[in-house]
């Protein structure tokens, strides 16, 4: 049975997610061989996004213009989004498992009286089934899931599903429609950016994290640089974040983000059981340790048994000459 | 002011997931409050000790979710609701969850609902934003800062890092994140109040709502267990050697870098 699917992309400082691409993908399974229509919401420029879109798969793309989605609230996404999905009635939906798909997916899913699955990371043909495979207990189980009635829906998270090859051969409509926003009960005054260097936690393909054994702020200095030559970005351990060495929002855990970067390298974090929920299924994980009993070589692939202030900044030189012979 | 807090009942972080015919063994296991939920009830507290009002804490699931509402009704909590589904319901799902959620607070008036951003089982961060919707009043999700000034409500949120200024206005619904308080551990005094504090046990039919109505749209078909990771390779050797032999790898067995 073939669908026509809407996939929410997602813009961020004027450029397309990477995530939309992996939704583009997503929806090519949920569509079987329907028509995939990709929604933009923004400010300016979604014309140039919108062929993006198209060529990593969409088939056509709607485009909501407007000053008042500038900056992401859930009342004006959502009644840009609700606009095209009235116009467009599909049989399924996909965006990413973002902060902006967190909130709108919901919204979006409760006002259509659907089911939604949220943060699936796999999802397969299994029968007259799509089934969709997604983290619970933080990653310590998964569950097989799928949609009974209605529109099949549900967001993907970062990093899991491979977006398709760009060709910039593959041609299709990129419309705009006018959407009258009104009412909106939230406005936004400011946003802070604290995560200036661009690389977000749960879409870095490499993490570098500190524990307690980072003992400051200015000990998270090695491995902010480790990352920055990877081109990682920089995670923590509940501990280093109740010791208010780093900002809650680097936690990764139980409580706190769960991450599935190709390469983690944890450097002085003993590897309690809510921190190895939200990292043991990395594709690699690296430990830089003191305690040679630490639980956290239990699951790492390589272990450096050593002070992370002697073994970190020889490892970030190390890296970088290959780097440039490279 | 008239609170809300929506609470869930979950496994300990400390719990060991174990699976046992198709479903998650939950014998002897130890259960919590849902953490992010401990964050919504400290800070409906505090708003309740600077603007007045009533706090009142709701969960829908089983008899043995009093425990965690006794806990609430000792930290500070006014009230509590258990809406026991454990006679009507075999499953269900954010939808059920958020129809019987609204069908409680037809008659409730509430001025602000408070929850947690995300429960660490199922971690679906469904449930606000749909009742939100149901009820047909603003949310703002992952909260880290809230200020009440008469209907004007204040809000810092954290955005995947960045923290977003946001002013919105009452009725509201809230979702909490971690940095927003610190949640206090309930007082011996405050564990004795709460045996005598009221807490109304409410069954669908009260509701008026009867399984068909909140037939989940969603069903969990097959759970298993991520594979066991091996321990891996712990390097040998000066510190030197083993950041080499790491790169290498890194490089060459692991194709990472």
């Amino acid at each position: 049975m073939s669908r026509k699917v809407l996939v929410i992309g997602e813009v961020r400082e004027g450029e397309l997610r990477n995530v939309t691409f992996e939704a583009i993908t997503a929806a090519k399974t949920v569509s079987e061989g329907g028509e995939i229509v990709g929604l933009l919401l923004g400010s300016d420029n979604l014309e140039d996004m919108g062929k993006e879109m198209i060529y990593y798969g969409a088939d056509r793309v709607v485009t909501v213009q407007d000053d008042q989605l500038k900056n992401y609230t859930s009342d004006a996404f959502g009644q840009a989004a609700m606009a095209v999905i009235e116009d467009e009635d599909p049989e399924g939906i996909v965006m990413g498992h973002t902060a902006i798909g967190k909130d709108l997916s919901p919204k979006l899913a409760s006002k259509l009286e659907t089911g939604l699955i949220s943060d699936a990371i796999n999802l397969e043909e299994s029968g007259d089934n799509l089934v969709f495979t997604r983290p619970i207990y933080s990653g310590k189980a998964f569950e097989k899931k799928i949609i009974t009635d209605g529109v099949i829906f549900a967001t993907i998270r970062p990093n899991n599903i491979k977006p398709l090859e760009r060709d910039e051969s593959r041609s299709g409509d990129v419309t705009s429609k006018d959407v009258d926003i009104k009412d909106l009960r939230t406005v936004i005054q400011d946003i802070i950016r604290k995560t200036s260097d661009g690389v977000d936690l749960s879409e870095a393909n490499v993490i570098v994290a500190g524990g307690r054994g980072v003992k400051s702020s200015e000990g998270f200095k090695p491995l902010e640089e480790l990352a920055e030559v990877l081109g990682g970005a920089v995670g923590a351990s509940r501990g280093a974040a109740d010791a208010e060495y780093c900002d809650y929002s680097l936690q990764i855990g139980q409580t706190g983000k769960v991450v599935t970067p190709d390469l983690y390298i944890a450097c002085g974090i003993s590897g309690a059981i809510q921190h190895l929920a939200g990292m043991s299924n990395s594709k690699v994980i690296v430990a830089i340790n003191k305690d040679p009993e630490a639980n956290i070589f239990n699951v790492a692939d390589y272990g450096i048994v050593g002070d992370l202030f002697e073994v970190v900044p020889k490892l970030t030189e190390e890296i970088k000459k290959i780097k440039v012979n490279a | 002011m008239n609170i809300f807090v929506l609470l869930k009942r979950t496994f300990d972080t400390e719990e060991k997931i174990m699976i046992d015919g198709g479903r998650i063994e939950d014998e002897g296991a130890e259960f919590i409050i849902n953490p992010y939920d401990e964050y919504a009830i400290e800070e409906a507290i505090q708003l309740r000790d600077e603007h007045g009002g009533e706090v009142s804490v709701i969960t829908i699931g089983e008899e043995e979710a009093e425990k965690q509402l006794r806990t609430a009704l000792a930290m500070g909590a006014d009230q509590a609701y258990l809406i026991n589904t454990e006679d009507d319901l075999e499953e269900g799902d954010q939808f059920t969850t958020v129809k019987i959620l609204e069908a409680f607070f037809e008659d409730k008036e509430a001025d602000i609902i408070l929850a947690g951003n995300v429960a660490i089982d199922e971690a679906s961060g469904q449930v606000g934003p749909r009742l939100a919707e149901r009820l047909d009043i603003a949310y703002v999700t992952t909260i880290t800062s809230i200020k009440v000034d008469g209907e004007t409500v204040n809000i810092e949120r954290d955005v995947e890092g960045d923290v977003e200024k946001v002013e919105t206005k009452l009725p509201l619904l809230v979702t909490c994140q971690q940095g927003l308080n610190e949640p206090r551990y309930p007082s011996l005094p405050g564990i004795m109040k709460a045996k005598k504090k009221p807490l109304e046990e409410i069954e669908l039919d009260d509701l008026d709502l009867d399984e068909d109505d909140v037939e989940p749209k969603t069903k969990t078909i097959e759970l298993f267990l991520p594979p066991e990771k091996e321990a891996g390779k712990v390097l040998e050797g000066e510190v030197d050697d083993q950041v080499k032999e790491l790169v290498t790898l890194l490089r060459d067995e692991a194709k990472v870098l």
